[in-house]
Parts: structure tokens; C-alpha cells; sequence
């Protein structure tokens, strides 16, 4: 089988369905959409609680429920067709793809374009170095929330969570729902990492108590987790002698970190960020490879999925634009460096149009380095300030985004720096 | 105690030594059973050490570790083909950082002749380099061209199987708790799942061995437990490690902290070396961790520990006596392969001929005719050519579905796995049988995936599927709505 595309998307989440949704609806004929899991909907499926949605479909609406929306605007489009179960191999810079699934054996498709949606990892317990034994009962939030909320068990019955992300503070109210008794959240730095509305709905709520500025030094059992030493961590995040003490459990879900799942880029050779461990991205969210695209947890983790569906729909647009020739046109490359406070900017680059650069959005998705309180976010390019605004609180856990107005356009150089006015 | 059965032979610990054994007395028209108290094989010291198939200069000449070393090396030559097992000759490196070093090399390499090494060769820091660019401060070493690294786990589970396609019984979850004896001499071995009848009793029981040697009544050696820790690298940090097996030059105390490959292309760092009180201790500790990475660090100043995907340790038995403890004992009917420290796992094979041997030669069993030494090849999906994957799927349509992401292992491989001889049982019996789970993800993602083949496979609920020891449970009910248990 050897079939031409005019867009491959690689992710069947709300980054892979939204990018569909808007190649489709900018002309594109011939689009695929291909996921590995058995269903549409990517990680959204586990999510059960409330909370997506807001920007994106102006409604509050579950995990399922926002993929359900995703699912139901690219149904029915002859232009359009998806693959579940369905595992990519291997991408070749020709942008052939090889797939394989239980039902239609191995296959090799080609596309015009490329969207990689991916999605992201989780850091686990060997990449943070946790000593101790080695026994059951320690899992990555992610995997033991799939395992509550879709295949109906339960990880364990004593928890302890280390990391107070989102997905350890929304763990911590599922297992208690759930009837377990969660002992802790654990968190080696001084503040959250998490949203503040997830602090007071998932553990204020349930009288679970958070322990800032601390870490598991030991985890204890030979076969079953019997339970942890915990120690406080000094500022360079080293654990303090003397502080240490036990807690019981009989199960540790981490939450400490989500890793861009870059396999297949990096098979591609596409040029990446040190800091955001994705593929580095223009306003069009096309890699350093032309004609691949990517969006979503991919390019950088998210933590409202309403993001990654604008992201993904600028993907899903300019690829398809480029797959029927509309991108043609001198363009000139201009660097976004992230500075003072700023840790990351995403596109890291702009290719902006020669003749028309007032045509497009642009649009930039930051984080910051600390969590600060009235702040202004400033974007000048040389002494030009191309947009200026007060942010009343900032921090790294909530992506910041903010579009540059198009009036300010033929004011950029070769260079837009995105910083902190502290 | 109830009755279970009646054997020539009772193998007690399915390591690599006790399954060696196994394999080599199944050449014999002799009855025997493989006695291993987990659920699973290799999960003892076989499961976390260095994997190295050494060349044989390291030990004394003369000394059991010398010549069962030479010559296991030679035998994992010939049954890397006979067995499928995986196998990189990578050769080894002693790297030397100063000139006494380079003395110590020369004093290493006669060692290696005295004991048959072949092929043994000083190279120069230029010679080095071209193999390894990332080491530093190098002034030489001493190259071993005979030394690989293998799969342990692999090869645990290929002579179990070799041995039950020749007769061979292998009973898991089997703990020996006594023996029998009859006017001295051994009749049968108590356990928790009732009497066996026996002649002969192999002691294999790796750290335990001194215990189980004293249950027969032979109190000749204590073994204690000496714990080696290690920090694992995912594939890709290679490029900044090493490409073969480097060791540091020997001091008096250790072999030192290593930099290796694996056969399948990860990288270690490890071992330390700290005698322990507890058998059971197998933790890994913040000084321990430091302690190797500050080691490492005197040959590649530039760790890439952004890359570590999992730490463990590995418990060697190290005997009283110094050296393996290998034949019978002053009990009539009760042999020992003890103390089997490095290098135990290349030595298997060699400990296996010599022990069987000697029961052969005791016992008057003849050699069988129709001894199957081949075991069915098989290759991972990964390692299959485009063409050849196209076709497993035809054959089979689960290998079109692929479980653990980070390492591309598909159904079809794990349901294998679980339902060959001497099968997983385990969430880390798939793991360590098919890789599932041996990635950068570490089972995040296939963890519970495999356990649910698991319990689909072997027709139990997803409550008892186990991640490696007794009660080692993965999974439970959810709680009943009104508050109690399901
Ligand atoms: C536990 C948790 C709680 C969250 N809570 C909230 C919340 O309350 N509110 C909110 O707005 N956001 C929340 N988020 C964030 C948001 O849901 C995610 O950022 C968003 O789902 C990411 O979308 P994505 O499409 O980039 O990635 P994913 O949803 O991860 O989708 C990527 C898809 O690609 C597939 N894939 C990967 N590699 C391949 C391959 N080689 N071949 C085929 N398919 C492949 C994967 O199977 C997956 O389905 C939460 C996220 C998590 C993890
Ligand atoms: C840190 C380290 C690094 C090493 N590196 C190397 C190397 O690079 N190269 C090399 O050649 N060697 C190396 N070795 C040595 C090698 O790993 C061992 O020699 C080998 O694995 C020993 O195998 P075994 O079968 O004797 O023991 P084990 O694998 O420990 O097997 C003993 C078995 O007996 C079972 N058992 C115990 N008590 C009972 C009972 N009462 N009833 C039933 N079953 C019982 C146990 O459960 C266990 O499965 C290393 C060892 C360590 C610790």
C-alpha cells in the first residue's frame, strides 16, 4: 500500500485531531490521521476530571468530553480518515511513513506534509535517581490513572504522590474518591508545580497535606512498597541529614515531569530545544525539516489542552497550505530568544512573508523560569517594543500566550526578544 | 511432609549456574528437577550484575575461577549459535592512566597467558582512543579480543528451556526447607511444596548456598553477601559513553568501577562493592550512586545523567573459601556450586560440565543418544527486516501490534513468551525475556498493558498477576461503593 497524502498526522490527540480538523478546513483532500491506542482522543482519555475546554469550546467540559468534540468535527469528512492501533515506525525525510497494525499488517504511506502530534512521556522513577529497593507499587501518576480510570483498578490502597504537577495533585483527589488514603504529596521545590485551582479542589479539599521543599530518600519493601524515608532538600535541592522521616504506603505514584515523546524526530534528524525537548518551531509550527509540522505536547508540554488545539490548528492550516502549493513566496527568518525570566518561547523562529507580512497571526506560547507577582511580559525587537503587558502573576506552571499585533509587524528585525521587566 | 515426586538428581536455584547444571545433566540418562524457590528464574545475582563474559586474566592461575572462566568463555562461543542466545564479542579494555597502571597491565597479561587467554594485546593511548574517543587521561590498556557481553536473563531461560526439551522438570515457587538423609547419605529434599525423592542434590542457591549447605550438614563455608550498585543509560547516550567493555586498571581491593555496553546497546556504570549483613538488601543508595559516578567520572569527566533511565544492584556470594566451591561434599550425594562470584556467569557453563560430569561418573548414567542441543531461532520484531516483519504478521496478526513503545516489542513476542517452556510468568519475566519494558520508559506505558496479557494468557484475574517476587501484586479491585472491598 503506498497511497499519497496531502497531510500524514502522527498522534491521534487533540493536537492530531484539531490539526486535522483545520487542514481539512483549508482545503486539503487527502488527510490521516494515525494513533497507536485503540481509540481517538490521546491522553485526554484518562482524564476524567473537569476542567478543559474553557478557552478553547467556551464550555467546562471533561477529559472524554473534549475529545468526544475533537472526535465528532472530523467524523463523517471523506477527506479525512484515521487509523487506531495503529503504531508509526519510522518517518523518512521524504515524509514516508511506516505504520503498523494488527489488522492491515505493516504500511507505508506518503504525504505531502507531515504533523507530528506525539504527545509527551513521563519521567520515571530511574530518571530521577529515587534510591532504595525495587519492589511493586511504584508507578508513574499517568499509567495508574489509566489503570483507575479506564481499566477499573486500583494501583494500590496507601499512597504517597512525589510531585505536586497537575496530574499528582488530580491523582491524589482520584485515589481518595476512589476510598484510598493518600498519606502525602511530596514536592523538592519550594512551591507547586501545579494550578492553583488543583491545590485547593484536590488537596485542600481532602485534607491531604503537601510538603514543600521535599524529596523520598529511600523507598522500602522487597516485594510490595511497605513504605518511604522522606527528607527535606536544602535550595540546592540536596536532601538535609537529620530531617529524615518515614511515612507508610504501600504504593508512590511520580509525577515529576512530562518528556516530548521525540523518537521519530529524532530520527529525523529536525533540529531541537534543549530546553523544551521538542522540535524547534516556526509561527506555522513547521520544524527545521520542510514540509513536517508539529503541535502540541510534542513541541513543548502543555498544561491546558485548550493551547494545543490553537497550536495544532495553525499546524493543521500551514500544512495544508503547503501540501497544495499555497506557501510559495520569498521569506525571511527571524530568531524569538527567550531572556530575563523567560524560560522558553514557543516558535523559537518566525519565517515571516517578504511581500505580505501582515497576513498571518503570530502568535507566542511562553513560560517563565520562577513564579513572580506583578510583573510586565515585554517583546521588543532591537529598542522596538513590539507588545508590552502586565502579567499580575506569572508562573512556570501556566503557559503564558499573547499575540503580536500585525500593525507592529514591519517593525521586527532579525531578531524578537521575549522577557521579564522584573 | 507430603510426597511430591521421585528424581535422580535435585538442582536447588535457577540462576545461571543451577540452569547450567540442569542443561548439562539433561545430556544424561538421568532424571532431574530444578528446584527455585521465586515464581521465576534468574532472579537472584543472575538478574542485576555486569553481563561480561570475561577473557579469564583476572583470577589466580590455577584457582576454580581461572579455569572454569577460560574455558565458560569458549563454551558461550560455541552455544551462542546452538542456544540463540544474544551475545556482543565486544572484547575488553583495561585502561591504564598512568605508568604504573601500564606496569600493572603487563603483570595482567602474563596472568592471562599462565591461565590460556588468547589474543591478549597492550595497545597504545592512540589505539585506545580510535575504539573509545570519549575516555580521558588514557595511557593505555590491556585488550582482551575473546571478552563479549551476553543477556543473562536470556541465557538463564535458553538452558532451562534446552533442558526441558530433554526431560528436564523446572519447579518455581519451590523453596527447599531441609533434606533427607539416609545413613548419611542424602534421600530426598523437603520443600514447601512436599518431598522430593532424590540421589543426588546440586547446591546453586547462589547467596543462600552456605545456608543450604549447612541444612545437609555441611558446615565447610559461609558465603556473605557483597552488594554492587549501578546507574543504567538509554540507547542513545552511548555516543558519550562507550562502545565496548572498559574497565579502570585493578587495584588490590576491586576490578573497579566499569563503563560497558550491553548487547542491546544501553550503557552502564557500576559496580561499587559493600559487604552487607542482610541477603536482602538490594537498594540502591544516594552514596552508593555518588560513589560510581565519581569513579566513572576519572575516565569520562562528562556523564550524560540526563540520560539515566534506572539504577539497581546486584548481590555477589562471596565464599570464605576465596575461590567457587565446585563438586562434592563431605555429605555423600551433596554437591556445591558456591560462592559463585564474578566470574560465575561466564564460568556456568564450565561449572555445569564439571558437576555433571561427576554425577555422571558417581551415578553410571550413560550419555543419551538423542540429546537436543538446539533450541528453536527466534529474532525480535526490531531486529527483523522490513519484509520479514510483513510476514510474522501474516503468521500472526498480534505481532502487529506494538505493547512497549520505547523498545518496539508487539504482542505477538510477549504472548510467546508467556506460553514457550519454561514461560513468563511475570510482568518482569516478560520483561526480561522480550525487553518489554526495558526502555526509556521503563514500563511506564507497557507496565499494565503486559499485565493484562499476562492475565488474559494465563486465564487469571489482573489481581494476581505479579511484577516479579511472591506478592509482588500490580494491580487490586477498586473499593465496593459501599466502602468495603470487592
Ligand atoms: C493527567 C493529565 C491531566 C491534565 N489535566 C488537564 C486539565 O485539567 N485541563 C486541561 O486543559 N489540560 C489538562 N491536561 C493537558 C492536556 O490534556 C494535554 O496537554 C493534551 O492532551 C496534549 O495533547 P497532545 O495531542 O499533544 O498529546 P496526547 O494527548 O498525548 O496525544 C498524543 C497521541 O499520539 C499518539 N502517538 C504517539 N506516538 C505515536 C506513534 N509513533 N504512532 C501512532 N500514534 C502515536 C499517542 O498514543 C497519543 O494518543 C492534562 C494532561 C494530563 C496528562
Ligand atoms: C555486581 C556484580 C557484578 C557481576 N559481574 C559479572 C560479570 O560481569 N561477569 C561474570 O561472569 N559474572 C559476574 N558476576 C557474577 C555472576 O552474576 C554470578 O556468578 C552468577 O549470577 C551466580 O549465579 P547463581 O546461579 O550461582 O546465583 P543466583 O543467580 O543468585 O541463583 C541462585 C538461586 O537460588 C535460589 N534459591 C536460594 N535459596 C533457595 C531455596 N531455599 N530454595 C530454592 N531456591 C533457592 C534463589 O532464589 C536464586 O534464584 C557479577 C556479580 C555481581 C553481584
Amino acid at each position: 500500500m503506498n497511497q499519497l497524502y496531502d497531510v500524514i498526522i502522527i498522534g491521534g490527540g487533540p493536537a492530531g485531531l484539531s490539526a486535522a480538523y483545520s487542514a481539512w478546513e483549508n482545503g486539503a483532500k487527502k488527510i490521516i490521521v494515525i494513533e497507536r491506542d485503540r481509540e481517538l482522543g490521546g491522553i485526554l482519555q484518562q482524564c476524567i476530571h473537569n476542567g478543559f475546554g474553557l478557552h478553547h469550546f467556551k464550555e467546562e467540559l471533561t477529559g472524554p468530553g473534549y475529545a468526544y468534540r475533537c472526535i465528532e468535527m472530523i467524523k463523517d469528512k471523506p477527506e479525512i480518515e484515521t487509523l487506531v492501533d495503529t503504531m508509526v515506525l519510522d518517518v523518512k525525510d521524504n515524509k514516508t511513513v511506516i505504520a503498523v497494525s494488527p489488522e492491515k499488517g505493516l504500511m507505508e504511506l506518503q504525504g505531502k506534509t507531515v504533523i507530528l502530534t506525539m504527545g509527551c512521556r513521563e519521567r520515571t522513577r530511574g530518571a530521577i535517581r529515587t534510591p532504595g529497593e525495587r519492589p511493586a507499587g511504584v508507578f508513574t501518576a499517568g499509567a495508574a490513572q489509566r489503570m483507575v480510570n479506564m481499566e477499573g483498578y486500583l494501583p494500590g490502597h496507601k499512597i504517597v504522590i512525589l510531585g505536586s504537577g497537575d496530574i499528582g495533585l488530580v491523582m491524589a483527589r482520584r485515589m481518595s474518591l476512589e476510598g484510598c488514603k493518600v498519606q502525602a504529596v511530596l514536592e523538592i521545590c519550594p512551591f507547586s508545580n501545579g494550578l492553583t485551582r488543583n491545590i485547593v479542589q484536590c488537596l485542600h479539599d481532602y485534607d491531604i497535606p503537601l510538603y514543600l521543599s521535599h524529596t523520598i530518600v529511600k523507598i522500602h519493601g522487597d516485594t510490595r512498597v511497605t513504605g518511604i524515608t522522606v527528607a527535606k532538600v536544602d535550595y540546592k535541592m540536596c536532601p538535609i541529614p537529620g530531617t529524615e522521616f518515614d511515612i507508610e504506603c504501600d504504593t508512590v505514584l511520580l509525577s515529576v515531569g512530562l518528556i516530548p515523546e521525540n523518537e521519530l524526530s529524532n530520527g529525523l534528524n529536525l533540529a531541537m530545544h534543549p530546553l523544551t525537548a521538542g522540535p524547534i518551531v516556526d509561527q506555522h509550527r513547521e520544524t527545521s525539516l520542510d514540509g513536517f509540522f508539529a503541535a502540541g505536547n510534542v513541541v513543548h508540554v502543555h498544561d491546558l489542552v485548550d493551547f494545543v488545539s490553537d497550536e495544532a490548528e495553525i499546524a493543521g492550516k500551514y500544512a495544508a497550505l503547503k501540501a497544495l502549493g499555497k506557501m510559495e513566496g520569498e521569506m525571511r527568518e527571524v530568531k524569538v530568544s527567550a531572556i530575563n525570566g523567560v524560560r522558553t518561547c514557543v516558535p523559537q523562529k518566525l519565517s515571516m512573508s517578504v511581500a505580505n507580512p501582515a497576513d498571518e497571526k503570530v502568535k507566542l506560547f511562553m513560560r517563565v523560569a520562577a513564579p513572580h507577582r506583578k510583573v510586565r511580559l515585554e517583546i521588543k525587537s532591537g529598542d522596538n517594543v513590539l507588545l508590552s503587558k502586565p502579567l499580575p502573576v506569572a508562573k512556570p506552571s501556566e503557559m503564558i500566550a499573547v499575540e503580536i499585533p500585525a500593525a507592529k509587524f514591519d517593525l521586527i528585525g532579525d531578531e524578537i526578544t521575549v522577557g521579564l521587566l522584573l | 511432609m507430603e510426597f511430591v515426586k521421585s528424581t535422580d538428581v535435585v538442582v536447588i536455584g535457577g540462576g545461571i549456574v543451577g540452569t547450567a547444571i540442569l542443561r548439562e545433566l539433561s545430556k544424561y540418562d538421568l532424571q532431574c528437577v530444578l528446584v527455585e524457590k521465586e515464581p521465576d528464574v534468574s532472579l537472584g545475582t543472575t538478574k542485576a550484575n555486569s553481563a561480561i563474559l570475561h577473557a579469564g586474566f583476572d583470577a589466580p592461575t590455577g584457582s576454580l575461577k581461572a579455569i572454569t572462566n577460560v574455558r565458560g568463555n569458549k563454551l558461550y562461543h560455541q552455544l551462542e549459535k546452538e542456544l540463540d542466545l544474544d551475545i556482543k564479542w565486544t572484547g575488553s579494555l583495561v585502561v591504564a592512566t598512568t605508568e604504573e597502571e601500564m606496569a600493572t597491565l603487563q603483570e595482567l597479561m602474563q596472568r592471562g597467558h599462565a591461565n590460556g587467554v588468547e589474543g591478549l594485546q597492550i595497545l597504545t593511548a592512540e589505539e585506545v582512543l580510535e575504539q573509545e574517543p570519549n575516555l580521558q587521561n588514557v595511557k593505555g590498556a590491556l585488550w582482551a579480543p575473546t571478552a563479549g557481553v551476553c543477556w543473562p536473563f536470556g541465557a538463564t531461560v535458553a538452558f532451562a528451556q534446552c533442558a526441558v526439551q530433554n526431560g528436564a522438570e523446572v519447579m518455581c515457587d519451590t523453596k527447599v526447607l531441609g533434606f533427607i538423609k539416609e545413613d548419611g547419605r542424602i534421600a530426598g529434599v523437603e520443600t514447601n511444596k512436599g518431598v522430593i525423592k532424590t540421589k543426588y542434590v546440586v547446591n546453586a542457591a547462589g547467596v543462600y548456598a552456605d545456608e543450604i549447605a549447612k541444612l545437609a550438614g555441611d558446615d565447610s563455608f559461609t558465603i556473605t553477601a557483597r552488594k554492587g550498585e549501578y546507574i543504567l543509560f538509554d540507547k542513545t547516550a552511548c555516543n558519550s559513553l562507550v562502545y565496548g567493555v572498559v574497565f579502570p586498571c585493578p587495584t588490590k581491593k576491586s576490578k573497579g568501577i566499569l563503563v560497558c555496553t550491553t548487547t542491546h546497546g544501553n550503557t552502564f556504570i557500576g559496580p561499587n562493592a559493600n559487604e552487607l549483613e542482610d541477603k536482602e538488601d538490594h537498594a540502591v543508595t544516594m552514596d552508593g550512586m555518588n560513589e560510581i559516578m565519581t569513579s566513572a567520572r576519572k575516565l569520562i569527566p562528562n556523564l550524560p545523567m540526563g540520560q539515566a533511565i534506572t539504577q539497581f544492584a546486584g548481590l555477589r556470594a562471596v565464599s570464605s573459601t576465596g575461590d567457587f566451591i565446585i563438586g562434592p561434599s563431605d555429605i555423600e550425594g551433596f554437591f556445591n556450586a558456591a560462592g559463585m562470584q564474578s566470574p560465575g556467569l561466564t564460568a556456568a557453563p564450565a561449572v555445569g560440565e564439571l558437576v555433571a560430569a561427576e554425577i555422571a561418573r558417581l551415578s553410571g548414567a550413560a550419555k543419551k543418544a538423542n540429546f537436543k542441543a538446539a533450541l528453536p531461532k527466534t529474532k525480535a520484531f526490531l531486529r527483523m527486516t522490513r519484509t520479514e516483519q510483513a510476514k510474522a504478521i501474516e503468521a500472526n496478526n498480534l505481532y502487529g501490534r506494538v505493547i512497549c513503545r520505547c523498545e518496539t516489542i508487539t504482542e505477538g513476542e510477549i504472548v510467546e513468551a508467556i506460553n514457550s517452556p519454561v514461560g513468563a510468568r511475570t510482568v518482569d519475566g516478560v520483561k526480561r525475556r522480550t525487553r518489554a519494558g526495558m526502555g526509556r520508559c521503563q514500563g511506564g506505558f507497557c507496565g499494565p498493558r503486559v499485565t493484562q496479557i499476562l492475565a488474559r494468557e494465563l486465564n487469571i484475574p489482573i489481581t494476581e498477576v505479579l511484577k516479579e517476587r511472591t506478592d509482588s501484586n500490580m494491580f487490586y479491585e477498586k473499593y465496593a461503593a459501599d466502602g468495603g472491598e470487592e
